[in-house]
């Protein structure tokens, strides 16, 4: 099927968790019974109105929703082209887009009657939203992270233990988000019955992508609302970075069908595509299963999973949505990438002309969007998902810097 | 037309006993040193053979399996290897069952029908894919069972009534038991209770019930034994393994001896369970 014979982008997924030939349920058998549990509680709660309504209480008082919609008139004006804009999720409480997804989460957790929240965190910011919403719930939590992620997000780890939250460093595999997700799985294997896993990204088995994402879609639900108010139509492009992918899928997924707006998503390029050091899912890998689903993985011949590499902690996954996957099979989304190198520059820039010090992983959407921009018209109105802000990777980026002065 | 799994377990039925079921990691340390084991494994006691197939990332194993598919992965292992492992393993052996135990990333990107076709020429008798619940079945236990190989699937204790006929359904050869919701190389678990899953188990199928997780040595395996068609034994295994190893993961002198010790210690304490499972 091509994207011309599709009637609707946003049906996904089907009974069985499938997007095309991508998501599923590739679990073991100890956690069936478990995602079937959380899938009926899910369209439960997805069809009852209090569920919402207490949850949009919590976005609006607790979260600080909605996040502007902000016009950044010293970028636009730097590149001459595009009009860009920023969504600014870093506004959202506990910084980044990843609480609109756990508030949904631990509502449904509190609902399902879970005494305990797992979650892993690859830079720490699903674990900061994760331990935040715990803590306001009264729930024990616990985060796994990768050893390598709780040395270069050190703020992040002090946050969630001072939000009571206990942080496991996970030393097993590359010490990465990957293995973070191996690590609280397992856990999930052993604690089945009192465990809720908090999953932070559109990915694992079915129904988390679907759920996560429609967690995220208040992101290009306001999206639309606030471009019509404020320029009286839609967007023509949307621009956002993508690790697992669920900032990207939440500002894409209610723009799929309007086939006029444009729509990229940014890998992480590391070191380069050709260097093998990226975290670039599809440009550099294939379908696979891991996780839960069958999507693009980094991995060799043998299908081994090989490392990811990124100097942003939360795009180190080396695969991507299934959802993604799919779409990008359809050609509905366009993939592109981004280098460290492009990504910290644009982090600079960025900080200097618009004084929004943006996350290391919207830098690389935003690397994207310094050389889309230019080359269109004045009246093109392009969003970029201002995904999270940047103070956690500060000791990174100056780090990054120093060493390259060295060189 | 009966598999080697379905003999073996005919057999020991008439015989009033219990299988040892052994996992090893092919290729763990090395290749000639994992060759080796399997090949001493039958002798020291084995009825049936599990072989993993190392992966990255082995979400439902504990840290002595992690380790080991990361030693084999390290030395060299892969896929294609395993096959040829299992090639050289049935030179001088033709009659205990082989089963593969692994994840589907590798056998996915192996291709599938080229892989069941190499395996069943390899001599491999039945698969365990440990992610592969039977809501996907369409993906690999169809077509396996079409090429005639057994597929082995794993009943938790999470594992409900109302689920159990699902997964039961397209299950063949024998029925694992995992005996504890958990990760491999867990704590015992309580040999009463296990008896009583395995009955439950028995309700609902005619196949034998092998039951794995939490069984390190003679005593532990002889009290699963007395309630089971079948006692697995693996993170235990691989201690011992990993305990004859030097410091650069090298196979060390006594290790194949030091492994196949304690299978036959275990195998002893399976076969003095008696009769009690045939009844």
């Amino acid at each position: 099927m091509t994207a011309s014979q599709v009637n609707s982008f946003r049906t996904g997924p089907d009974e069985r968790g499938h997007f095309g030939i991508y998501g599923g349920r590739f679990v073991a058998e100890t956690l069936m019974p478990n995602i079937l549990e959380l899938e009926a509680a899910y369209a439960a709660a997805k069809a009852d109105p209090a569920y919402q309504k207490e949850m949009d209480f919590h976005l609006a008082h607790f979260v600080g929703r909605p996040s502007p919609l902000y016009f950044a008139e010293r970028l636009t004006e730097r590149f001459g082209g595009a009009k860009i804009y920023f969504k600014r999720e870093d506004l959202n409480h506990t910084g980044a887009h990843k609480v609109n997804n756990v508030t949904g989460q631990i509502m449904l957790a509190l609902r399902m009657g879970k005494k305990r929240i797992i979650a892993e965190t690859g830079a720490g910011m699903h674990g900061v939203a994760t331990a935040t919403l715990c803590a306001k719930f009264g729930l024990p939590c616990i985060v796994y992270m990768g050893a390598v992620d709780v040395e270069r997000q050190q703020p992040n780890v002090l946050r969630m233990k001072m939000l009571g939250a206990e942080v496991r460093p996970v030393t097993s595999g590359s010490h990465t988000l990957k293995d973070a997700m191996n690590e609280a799985l397992r856990d999930w294997v052993t604690n089945v019955s009192d465990t809720f896993y908090c999953i932070g990204t559109v990915a694992g088995p079915h129904p988390y992508p679907a759920m996560v994402r429609d967690f995220q879609c208040i992101i290009g639900n306001e999206t639309r609302e606030q471009m019509q108010a404020a320029e009286g139509r839609l967007p023509d492009s949307l621009v956002a970075c993508i690790g697992g992918g669920s900032n990207a899928m939440g500002l894409f997924h209610p723009f799929l069908d309007d086939r006029s707006v444009e729509i990229y998503g940014v890998e992480a390029a590391g070191h380069g595509i050709p260097s093998g050091q990226h975290a670039a899912s599809v440009a550099g890998g294939r379908p696979g299963v891991l996780h839960g689903n069958r999507t693009y993985l980094l991995m060799d011949a043998d299908g081994q999973i090989t490392e990811a590499h990124s100097i942003s902690a939360g795009l180190d996954y080396p695969g991507i949505g299934p959802e993604h996957a799919w779409l990008n099979d359809m050609g509905r989304v366009k993939f592109l990438s981004a280098t460290d190198d492009e990504a910290v520059a644009a982090f600079q820039l960025c900080s200097q002309l618009e004084g929004i010090i943006p996350a290391l992983e919207p830098a690389h959407a935003l690397a994207r969007v310094f050389d889309l921009a230019p080359k269109l018209p004045k009246d093109h109105l392009m969003v970029v998902n201002m995904s999270g802000r940047g103070d956690k990777d500060l000791d990174s980026v100056a780090a990054f810097l120093e060493s390259k002065k060295k060189k | 037309m009966s598999t080697r799994i379905e003999k073996r377990f005919a057999a020991l039925k008439a015989e009033g006993r219990a299988a040892l079921v052994t996992f090893t990691m092919s290729g763990d340390p090395d290749y000639a040193t994992s060759l080796a084991l399997a090949k001493a494994l039958p002798k020291a006691g084995a009825d049936l053979i599990e072989l993993g197939m190392p992966f990255t990332d082995p979400m439902a194993d504990g840290v002595a399996i992690q380790a080991a598919g990361l030693r084999a992965l390290k030395g060299g292992q892969t896929l294609i290897k395993t096959l040829a492992m299992v090639r050289d393993f049935r030179k001088d052996n033709d009659d205990t069952p082989i089963v593969l135990m692994g994840y589907y990333n590798p056998i996915y990107i192996y291709g599938v029908d080229r892989f069941l076709v190499d395996a069943k020429a390899a001599g491999v008798d039945g698969l365990i894919v440990v992610d592969l619940p039977p809501e996907e079945d369409v993906e690999l236990c169809l077509p396996a069972l079409k090429a005639g190989l057994n597929f082995i699937r794993l009943a938790t204790p999470t594992t409900d009534d109302k689920r159990l006929p699902a997964v039961l359904n397209n299950t063949s050869g024998f029925v694992y038991y995992v005996s504890i919701a958990g990760i491999t190389g867990s704590a015992a678990p309580d040999a009463t209770k296990v008896g009583a899953a395995v009955a439950r188990i028995k309700r609902h199928t005619t196949l034998p019930v092998a039951v794995g997780f939490g069984v390190r040595n003679a005593e532990s395996a002889r009290a699963i034994a007395a309630g089971a068609d079948g006692v697995v034994v693996g993170s235990a295994l691989i201690d011992v393994l990993r305990a004859n190893l030097d410091a650069d993961d090298k196979a060390g002198p006594n290790l194949v001896k030091a492994v196949t010790d304690l299978v036959s210690d275990i195998a002893q304490g399976v076969r003095s369970a008696g009769k009690v499972a045939a009844k």
